[in-house]
């Protein structure tokens, strides 16, 4: 039988603020252990939450994002159990009435073209802190500068087919937040985390089986991998004529094997009520609509545009749109007047080859359009760009100009000059002059080469071939 | 300008003094604690509508003078590394927390037999209970230790033990005073509120405490009350609803007196006294006892030995035995009963029927309260307590008895509502309370009635 593959996602994505979800403390990630602490975050006796404007303002902007309808009035909840990381024995979240719910991610997807996943909800909630079982021998030591950190927790449907449609709904999901700002999505600092429900069913079947919970993976290549282990696992199970358990798995990167918990770890009830410390979330009408007009352009919108508005074939498109970062610098390239195909070549070509990450993007896009005016201007050759905009990362202050100059890179457009090199070049090879002049015309890339290589490069290759012409016409 | 440390040497000989004939209405207080926060405020030159008014402090509000226990074993030499905001506006006031009063382990109880540190006696008849689960604060301002004191509600945990003392007790409405500081049993019920000898000891104090604070989310965004007016010479005009279910047959006879004697005083000053129904008040207990326990096992589940409290790990390496260890030694017994009613009532399979059920008919009880103040009632009438202060012993044995000692004081909680209890009289020598009951935010009607009514009752006088 040829089984199909069933898989929702949950991902909790930490957000941009500068501040904890609840307190005043500082979310910033590898502080010294237990130093952006406070009574709230460590959930000391009668210490009371306060909500954080702005964690509530990006998780409005990533769920308008993510095409959501945001309510506006929503409720936070106690979700209750023990654990030595969570200071107050509950996490603050929502449940029965969420931020948003009905949302969807469009991708493309490499077995069904293009798909579309339904998100079924996306709310707030906070983080815990975190549990070191290893630093001090027999002990389990905690980090509370985490505990209180504010998250959101996106839940799709179970609308992907196959772990690598999880690994690219992933892919869209990081791209998305990272466009409109709400988070890193730095998995491994944690800011992103996933886990998985999974199951099968036999190929044209519309049943949703038993799933398992796959939890533990630390990257997005982890999560095929571990959803890959776990399909075949299910698969060998069920065609051994063993029912699937709901149970939780957890993937282990270094094997490449999926593990179940142990039952002590799971099965909690985990007794959700309101929680009675914050009053409803109540956002105005007024404020969402503000919220959704402030939404930047999305990366979808924005590859549809760039075909559009600069004739752009949809793979430069799509390799430009790739972040908000690397649009916007294509865009002031075009828009300080370099054609908007030539544009996308240096940027596709030259830029993204000095970048290490795909990010950061030097040198400044003002500065590439000043080396593009210099090779258009035939004032350096198109090989030597490479080079001073290399040189140009290091130096970000200094014009293109001075740069070339400085490598002893500027070509040489003074005729006299050139024409000497033509002197030389045409007295060095009599013979090609000879066999030329006797209609063999594929020579003067022979001698304009010659030509520029007495010039040691420096020469406008056109000026040297114009003076070559001239010069064999004589 | 005020005399800080003598203020202070005077406060230490009352407490002496109360403490001496074995009230126990303090678990921790110190003449030198009280001068050194005097020679702060003299230094400070301060000034404020309590300068040198030394105010007791419930245990379950933090404050960085003294320990703040709970009255638990669980929290036994916890010093709060910062103050409620309700401490921090008494010291801005000028005043001096005069020590921490004795209450039943977090403010769960009606007696102060439940605190882990032993009761406190009521000072009008040492062998009889000051009431709970403020009855330390109680005890305290009826011994004349102080003149007022901080106490705080989830199920009338300050009217309770003020008409069980003979003194004056207010639960402001829920927001109005903040909580951030209030160790939390039942979070949408926690109010702290005010005791005093009398009418505006109480609203004085409530006047400085009660103001918007933006470290609780719940808190009401209005000015502080302030200093209560004079009190007023008629009730001209003035509607007050008698609602019939607070005086069932077979009311406590003494009981029943006062309230009768407290009403034709008040129709004397000029008011219209009402026939009213509230006919969910029989579910108020009930629901009272299902959202409480349920709030109180959230609550109380940070106390885990982990960070802070004593932890009992001798030999243990699994955490959950450390837990189980730590809160069945560092819990007394009726926290252990309300942490497990609480959990079952929130587990799957039974939330529906008992919490969502519960949340709804608060709903039906604040519907009550609504209706009958939208037809033009100012306040409401009853008796406080269904009886005078128990003995030790009475009811412990028996939670069910104990619990319906609230019978009448937590449909106030669960309907946010303001109210008040004040003495009316006294039976067998025994306190009997008053309550006045008021429409959300309407402490300054209620303060204003319950002046007139002190002048116009003797309030130490038998009532049969």
């Amino acid at each position: 039988m040829s089984w199909e593959t069933v898989v929702g996602l949950e991902v909790h994505v930490q957000l941009l603020t500068a501040t904890k979800m609840f307190c005043a403390c500082s979310s910033k990630f590898g502080d010294p252990p237990n130093t952006n602490v406070c009574p709230v975050c460590l959930g000391l006796p009668g210490a009371l939450p306060v909500p954080n404007e702005q964690a509530v303002r990006l998780a409005v902007r990533a769920a308008f994002a993510l095409g959501c309808t945001v309510h506006p009035r929503s409720i936070f909840a106690r979700k209750n159990y023990f654990y030595p990381d969570l200071p107050k024995g509950y996490q603050i979240s929502q449940f029965e009435e969420p931020l948003a719910t009905g949302g969807a991610l469009e991708f493309v997807s490499a077995e069904r073209g293009p798909v579309t996943v339904r998100i079924k909800r996306l709310h707030l909630e906070e983080d815990a802190g975190k549990s070191f079982h290893d630093r001090v021998p027999g002990m389990t030591a905690v980090d509370f500068n985490r505990s209180g950190v504010p998250l959101i927790e996106i839940v799709s449907e179970p609308d992907l087919r196959s772990p690598a449609e999880a690994r690219a709904y992933l892919t869209t999901l990081k791209q998305i937040l990272k466009y409109v700002e709400v988070s890193d999505c730095n998995m491994e600092e944690g800011s992103l985390r996933v886990d998985a429900n999974l199951s099968i069913r036999p190929v044209g079947s519309s049943e949703l089986r038993t799933r398992t919970e796959v939890k533990n993976m630390n990257s997005f290549s982890g999560v095929e991998r571990a959803l890959t282990a776990e399909r075949e696992r299910q698969i060998a199970a069920t065609e051994r004529g063993e029912e699937v358990v709901q149970t939780t798995m957890l993937f282990d990167a270094a094997s490449g094997e999926v593990r179940p918990m142990r039952s002590k770890e799971e099965a909690q009830d985990y007794r959700y009520f309101p929680e009675p410390d914050l009053p409803p979330l109540v956002l105005t009408e007024k404020w969402l609509a503000a919220e959704r007009a402030a939404l930047p352009e999305l990366p979808a919108a924005k590859r549809e545009r760039l075909v559009k508005q600069y004739a752009l074939p949809p793979a430069d498109s799509a390799v430009l749109s790739a972040s908000r970062g690397l649009a916007d610098y294509y865009e002031r390239v075009v828009k300080a007047g370099v054609a908007p195909k030539d544009a996308a070549n240096w940027v596709m070509n030259d830029l993204l080859a000095l970048s290490p990450d795909g990010e950061t993007l030097a040198p400044a896009p003002e500065r590439l359009v000043e080396v593009i005016g210099l090779v258009s201007g035939g004032k350096v050759s198109r090989q030597t760009a490479k080079r001073i905009l290399g040189e140009m990362v290091s130096a970000p202050k200094d014009a293109a100009l001075a740069v070339a100059e400085r490598l002893g890179l500027l070509q040489v457009s003074d005729t006299g000059a050139i024409e000497g090199w033509v002197r030389e070049t045409l007295a060095a090879h009599p013979a090609e002059v000879a066999r030329y002049k006797a209609g063999e015309s594929k020579l003067m890339g022979f001698l304009v080469g010659q030509a520029m290589k007495r010039s040691q490069g420096k020469a406008d290759p056109k000026a040297v071939g114009a003076a070559l012409a001239a010069a064999l016409a004589r | 300008m005020t005399d800080f440390v003598r203020a202070a040497r005077e406060a230490a000989q009352r407490i002496a003094a109360c403490e001496e004939k074995g009230t126990h209405a303090f678990l921790a207080w110190s003449e030198a604690a009280l001068v050194e926060q005097a020679e702060r405020l003299a230094k400070a030159d301060a000034t404020g509508p309590l300068a040198g008014e030394a105010v007791a402090v419930k245990d379950v509000i933090a404050e960085s003078v003294f320990p703040t226990t709970c009255g638990s074993k669980i929290l036994e030499g916890w010093r709060s590394p910062f103050e409620a905001t309700v401490v921090r506006r008494l010291r801005e006031a000028g005043a001096m927390v005069a020590g921490k009063a004795n209450c039943d382990e977090f403010a769960m109880g009606s007696s102060t037999e439940w605190s882990a540190y032993g009761p406190s006696r009521n000072p009008v008849d040492p062998t009889r209970v000051p009431g709970g689960s403020s009855g330390g604060s109680a005890a305290a301002v009826a011994a004349g230790a102080v003149t007022m004191a901080l106490g705080s509600e989830t199920g009338g945990s300050v009217r309770q033990p003020a008409a069980f003392c003979g003194i004056v007790g207010i639960k402001p409405t829920y927001g109005r005073v903040s909580r951030y500081g209030l160790v939390a049993f039942g979070s949408s019920l926690d109010q702290i509120g005010t005791f005093g000898k009398d009418v505006v000891s109480a609203a004085r104090l409530l006047g400085v405490i009660s103001g918007r604070d933006d470290r609780d989310a719940t808190s009401l965004d209005r000015i502080p009350l302030g200093e209560p007016g004079p009190a007023p010479a008629s009730l001209k005009g003035t509607v007050i609803g008698v609602p019939r279910e607070y005086f069932p047959e077979g009311l406590h006879a003494g009981i029943k007196a006062a309230s009768d004697r407290a009403l034709a005083r008040l129709r004397d000053l000029g008011a219209e006294v009402r026939d009213v129904s509230l006919p969910h008040t029989k579910y108020a207990v009930p629901t009272y006892y299902i959202v409480a326990p349920a709030e109180a096992s959230s609550n109380l589940a940070r106390y885990d030995g982990v960070r802070y409290g004593p932890r009992a790990d001798g030999g243990l390496t699994d955490v959950r035995a450390v837990y189980r260890a730590t809160r069945g030694h560092g819990f007394g017994p009726e926290v252990r009963r309300r942490i497990l009613l609480g959990t079952y009532v929130l587990s799957a399979g039974y939330y529906d029927a008992y919490y969502r059920k519960a949340q709804r008919v608060r709903e039906a009880i604040r519907a009550d309260f609504a209706r009958v103040f939208a037809q033009g009632v100012h306040a409401l009438f009853t008796p406080t307590t269904p009886t005078p202060a128990f003995k030790f012993g009475e009811n412990t044995a028996d939670p069910l008895a104990m619990y319906l000692s609230d019978v009448y004081v937590c449909t106030a909680n669960l309907a946010w509502v303001p109210a008040l209890s004040l003495p009316i009289g006294r039976d067998q020598g025994l306190p009997i309370g008053g309550q006045l009951i008021g429409a959300m935010e309407g402490e300054a009607t209620i303060i204003r009635i319950a002046q007139a009514l002190e002048r116009a009752v003797n309030a130490t006088a038998e009532v049969r």
